[in-house]
């Protein structure tokens, strides 16, 4: 397991996004966007065989597939039909773990997928629409990935439009309690958060190498717990490295993090 | 039973301020021949329930909508449709916004005919608060409370399949049925295009059969249309005609806007539609997505 030295920033956001399905047992793992989707390919050859995916269409694969086009004789290991139907049974059931990309999230971990700014019926933005945020995040574990970590996605104050239920008082149900919320990893181009702070406040996990807590503060809408000693980020292995490119023969990675930086910004 | 109609048959059993059901999944198996019939039409006031694609965004550049039931309107590999935004964007449009299981649990309530499914799906968010008609409930059996998903009872739903016979029975060969069961279960009438119209005795075979998702009895008309998914695409026969899709979003950023689109494509039949995109040939040939 030797640590590398030359990595960009997409391939150490990869491997610390995988960290979230490492220990999630026999779940489904749903990485929407070229980075979670190599997250959970990665930690599937890794940390957690047992984890399950799809081929992002309709079909559960023991193996996961390599992003992109693939050559003639490519054969899927496909083990069941998993059509978008069946993907809610097993939604519901809580046997899933979701990493997804919203344009904002706020304090309480509250996502928007749908509209900024104007009003509800006069949005000055309108985008995708709530899709299934609402019944991911009161259904299982989810993570976030943020390819640009700034004031706009974790702004101040509440989401425009709350796709997904957070750590917001306010908006609890009743006979619910906050504990039944599980936002699990925020991974960005900065560092990675979780919501473990006091009271499930955003707390920093670890920097990114380079990356300095004042940095992921200033870039953040409100205030991040930051406990004494943040490490860095680790590093991909050689092994990692290796499965992720075999995992992403075109090098689609290269074009998710704006510029393509190095891992280490130091 | 010859349940055999044309596009415009279809058209003339919709009236204004119809609840219509649309089939299918973003850019992927809509009856966009069935919607591209409704966009030649007179029709209007619509509301649509859709996960939906272009067949959203062209209805409302054509002012057919009147209101939009949805969880996503999304070209996928574009993910904004720009002429729902349009819509949205100058509320041109009314909107009940739900989650994608929302649907799904509306669809199944109709289908069964009862008022409400309870879920835990929406609670918390703003899926509730924007949609007073959605009712948060006590349970009779804890002391939660929870979301009643009302059931979505549609007038008619439109659908694409790859292969039907005439009496109503249809295949969808690709790998996705989406929830165009409980779109066809959930409507009054529900009117499939189909790519191939074959004789009964094709689904003699059960590997054939097997691909079949609703009873022939939820089918009330079946119009043959080879193609007529066109650009949405109908796995296996095609792939979504991804240079079709751009030019369809560029359209949106120029002056003459979806008349300027449809001045140049949509034609007065669908003959001319599939001449204007350069033939079935053309259509059949484009490849699948590789995801």
């Amino acid at each position: 397991m030797t640590a590398a030295t030359d990595y960009t920033l997409a391939e150490l956001c990869i491997v610390a996004a995988s960290q979230a399905f490492a220990n999630e047992g026999e779940v489904l793992a749903t990485g929407i966007g070229v980075i979670p989707r190599l997250a959970a390919s990665l930690a599937m050859k890794t940390t957690n065989p047992d984890l399950m995916m799809t081929d992002s269409e309709a079909w559960m694969l023991s193996e996961p597939n390599p992003i992109g086009s693939r050559s003639e004789d490519f054969v899927p290991a496909t083990e069941s039909w998993m059509g978008f139907s069946r993907i809610f049974d097993n939604v519901w059931s809580g046997k899933r773990h979701a990493m997804l990309g919203p344009t904002q999230i706020d304090k309480y971990g509250q996502s928007n997928t749908s509209a900024l700014g104007g009003t509800y019926e006069q949005p000055k933005v309108m985008m995708l629409g709530a899709r299934g945020f609402p019944g991911n995040s009161i259904s299982h574990p989810n993570s976030f990935f943020v390819p640009s970590h700034n004031t706009r996605v974790f702004m101040d104050g509440e989401c425009d439009f709350v796709s997904s239920i957070g750590y917001n008082p306010a908006r609890l149900p009743r006979g619910h309690s906050l504990d039944d919320i599980d936002i699990r990893l925020v991974v960005t181009d900065l560092c990675v958060m979780d919501f473990g702070g006091p009271d499930h406040q955003v707390r920093l996990v670890s920097l990114h190498p380079g990356i300095s807590a004042e940095q992921v503060q200033e870039n953040t809408g409100y205030e991040v717990h930051i406990p004494g000693e943040v490490p860095p980020t680790a590093a991909p292995t050689l092994e990692q490295l290796s499965i992720i490119a075999a995992m992403d023969p075109h090098n689609q990675r290269a074009h998710q993090i704006k510029d393509n930086p190095p891992g280490d910004r130091s | 039973m010859d349940k055999q109609m044309s596009a415009a048959q279809v058209v003339a059993q919709l009236r204004d301020g119809m609840t219509i059901g649309i089939g299918g999944w973003g850019p992927r198996r809509k009856p966009m021949a069935l919607v591209r019939e409704i966009l030649r039409s007179e029709l209007r006031d619509l509301t649509i329930v859709s996960y939906g694609g272009a067949d959203v965004g062209m209805l409302c550049a054509a002012g057919k909508v009147k209101k939009v039931v949805f969880a996503f309107v999304s070209l996928d590999f574009i993910p904004l449709e720009p002429y729902f935004r349009q819509a949205r964007q100058s509320a041109a449009i009314e909107v009940m916004e739900i989650d994608e299981g929302m649907m799904l649990l509306g669809l199944r309530a109709a289908a069964w005919g009862v008022p409400f499914i309870p879920t835990e799906v929406g609670l918390g968010t703003d899926i509730i608060t924007k949609n007073p008609a959605i009712k948060v409930i006590d349970s009779p059996y804890d002391d939660k409370e929870w979301v009643a998903m009302p059931a979505l009872p549609l007038d008619a739903s439109l659908i694409h399949v790859d292969r039907a016979d005439k009496r109503g029975v249809c295949q969808i060969a690709g790998p996705d049925h989406y929830m165009d069961d409980w779109f066809a279960r959930a409507a009054d009438k529900t009117y499939v295009s189909c790519d191939e119209l074959v004789s009964t005795d094709y689904f003699h075979d059960p590997a054939q059969a097997r691909m079949v998702h609703w009873e022939r009895s939820a089918t009330t008309g079946v119009v043959p249309i080879p193609g007529g998914a066109h650009p949405s695409s109908c796995s296996p026969l095609y792939g979504f005609d991804v240079p079709h899709f751009k030019a369809y979003v560029a359209s949106a950023r120029e002056e003459a806007g979806f008349a300027g689109y449809c001045e140049q494509f949509l034609g007065a039949s669908e003959e001319e539609y599939q001449q204007n995109v350069g033939g079935l040939e053309a259509i059949r040939a484009i490849e699948l997505p590789t995801y």
